[in-house]
């Protein structure tokens, strides 16, 4: 890094002047320093804080995922408690227009459930599948990738291939795809239950290639550094050299991956829902939502289907701006 | 060169053969076709005597080389929604959803090079500035929003297009269908067109915009201006045609991502397409359908990839060299 320690600096200027202002200068070792501190001086943040649109982005995600988090206090009813809903309130306009209802700031749906809670609850459902669906491709490409890297030959060869005919295809037919087999499987009964767990397990295995790749590549230039090959003479067994010497030396670009894809899981598990082979509208997503919303559009109902449309398109753009400013700061060509 | 040719067309059929393979995991493991065929009174000998005629007491060899057989025949088994055969099924499916292909492809072929160039040649103007955040917005909004978004405003609130079906279709030859001929189904076209291609539309700007950047900067654009041709013949003559090459390559790379991608539109739109009939498989677990489906999108990647190999190939003297060397 070419910045000067500012503490560095600091302890110059105190020399230059004299002028021994409180704390001693601390001499020896330095001060080891909290991970806040550091997090202020790295490269990432300065970039950060130069970029409004990224800490706009960030803004509106954190303040989307403390939605989600919190959705059960925030929320001004439970849109699933069937105790709840009356269907009296029925479909009726968001607060502001004629024959709105202030407690339905953005009126109800065809059942009378609050569009406002069920935004929060469906925002909540599609975090948790896209970021779950993220992880889980992340770990299985990271541990392909790994594995192809360093034991290399017919393994290696055979995970390639696979990642290459994979990647000919768009991610949204093989979720489709893995989709329909995993519900052929699954017993007629569990279907509700499991349609959380196959989502993720679909976005899983369709966006596991981009990580294998990345990893696989770095893992081949890893391997023949002399650190590795001293971990080898000790006789350190492979599993343990590539989880704790090859692992975090070759972890780091996989974060932008990591937040560039979320947006298209985002939108993976929106679509499936959306197509009726997702979440169910007993937990609905934002894609279910939209699904739903999309039947009363011809009625005038527009609010119904135009919230949660809004609040997927938001949240979308949000994560994709944070990942295209993260992948434009940690690249060291543009710095 | 000749070398070349069949190790690359060695290795698509491998690939097919792949895709195969999981097609025919599908069709034989994940739904036993007997069980979809009988009732529950149906008595034992008789199922017996149906695997026994439909060939599954066969090793699984024999099987997956039956099942390739009867794909390089077209004959993908019956429907268990439809109790059709799943080939005529897709057949006639297939003119709707490459008439949407083919008109969403044009419309983002055209579109997408004129705002490209606009966007090169007037790099700092209001509207290039404009298009490049409608695009980053474009790409952020999922198909499906697009497509609502585009019923509300135009078939619910304006009313000045259908938003549902393919309008009135003509009988072409023996099979094929098109919309092509009729003024409503021109009409039910442009809403669905549109939405399909508009991601493929802001991926060909970006492209031709930054492709055309980099060419006005060379030394020929240089020259040409020295020369004192006309702006425009210099813009559409010289730059804009070195940039086609890799604009025609992307779009015929996308175009089985188009097809592919159909299948929302058509979900959105209720097109009468392949991709509505795909979907409702998987919603019901038709697994002939599906099989057969993916074996068709399968094929059309493999060949679109292998012509455009081989036509780089052929067309680039630098990979000719390093082949023959």
């Amino acid at each position: 890094m070419s910045h000067p320690n500012p503490e560095e600096i600091k302890g110059l200027t105190t020399a230059l002047t004299g002028a021994s202002a409180g704390a001693a200068p601390h001499l020896g070792p330095p001060r080891p320093r909290s991970l806040i501190e550091r997090m202020k001086d790295s490269d990432i943040w300065l970039s950060f804080k130069a970029s409004k649109l990224a800490m706009v982005a960030a803004l509106v995600f954190v303040l989307m995922t403390f939605g989600a988090i919190f959705a059960p206090l925030l929320a001004t009813m439970n849109p699933f408690d069937p105790a709840q809903i009356f269907l009296a309130d029925s479909s009726l306009p968001p607060a502001w227009a004629t024959g709105g209802d202030p407690r339905f700031f953005l009126g109800t749906d065809d059942q009378g459930r609050d569009m406002y809670s069920a935004i929060l609850y469906g925002l909540r459902i599609s975090l948790i599948v896209g970021g779950l669906g993220v992880l889980l491709a992340a770990l299985i490409g990271i541990t392909l990738g790994l594995v192809a890297g360093y034991v290399g030959g017919r393994v290696d060869a055979l995970i390639m291939r696979i990642a290459d005919v994979q990647l000919t295809f768009p991610a949204i037919l093989i979720a489709l795809l893995i989709d329909g087999v995993f519900r052929a499987l699954v017993k007629t009964g569990n279907k509700e239950e499991s349609a959380m767990f196959v989502l993720i397990l679909s976005i899983g295995l369709s966006f596991w290639v981009q990580y294998a790749r990345t990893i696989r590549g770095s893992t081949m230039v890893e391997k023949n550094k002399d650190y590795v090959q001293a971990a080898r003479l000790v006789g350190l067994p492979v599993p343990i050299i590539m989880l704790r010497h090859v692992l975090p030396n070759v972890i780091g670009p996989t974060l932008v991956i990591l937040t560039i894809n979320l947006g298209l899981a985002i939108i993976t598990e929106a679509t499936l829902s959306f197509l009726g082979v997702g979440l169910p509208p007993t937990q609905p997503s934002l894609g279910t939502l939209i699904s739903i919303g999309q039947r009363y559009l011809f009625s005038g109902d527009w609010w119904i289907v135009a919230f949660p449309g809004l609040t997927l398109a938001i949240l979308v753009l949000a994560v994709n701006l944070l990942g295209d400013w993260l992948r434009d700061a940690l690249n060291p060509k543009l710095r | 060169m000749l070398a070349f040719v069949v190790r690359r067309i060695l290795q698509s059929i491998l690939v097919m053969l792949a895709v195969a393979l999981i097609a025919f995991t599908l069709f034989r493991f994940v739904g036993d076709p007997v069980n979809q065929m009988v009732g529950a009174d149906t008595p034992q000998a008789e199922v017996e005597k149906m695997r026994e005629v439909l060939g599954l007491n066969d090793s699984t060899l024999v099987q997956f080389a039956r099942f390739i057989w009867n794909a390089l025949h077209f004959d993908f088994g019956i429907s268990y929604q439809f109790r059709q055969s799943v080939t005529a099924l897709l057949a006639e499916r297939a003119p709707a959803t490459l008439e949407l292909a083919l008109a969403a492809a044009a419309f983002a072929l055209v579109v997408g090079v004129l705002m490209g160039v606009y966007c090169a040649l007037r790099k700092d103007g209001f509207l290039a500035k404009l298009f490049q955040a409608v695009s980053l917005v474009g790409v952020s909004l999922p198909t499906f929003l697009i497509g609502i978004l585009l019923i509300y405003l135009f078939s619910v609130a304006l009313n000045w297009l259908p938003s549902n079906g393919r309008g009135q279709v003509v009988k072409v030859g023996d099979w094929w269908t098109t919309g092509f001929l009729t003024v409503s189904g021109w009409k039910a076209l442009i809403l669905p067109a549109i939405t399909l291609g508009l991601f493929q539309m802001t991926l060909i700007m970006r492209l031709v915009r930054s492709e055309m950047l980099e060419v006005l900067r060379t030394d020929y654009i240089k020259f040409a201006r020295a020369r004192g041709l006309t702006t425009r013949a210099i813009h559409f003559g010289h730059a804009l045609k070195n940039t086609l090459i890799p604009v025609i390559t992307i779009t015929g790379l996308q175009l089985g991502s188009i097809i592919a991608f159909a299948i929302i539109t058509e979900t959105v739109f209720n097109w009468p397409g392949m991709g509505l009939l795909f979907l409702k498989a998987v919603q019901n677990v038709d697994i002939p359908i599906m099989a057969a489906y993916l074996m068709l999108i399968g094929f059309l990647f493999v060949m679109i990839n292998l012509i455009v190999d081989l036509l780089y190939a052929f067309v680039d003297p630098r990979l000719r060299a390093a082949m023959q060397g």
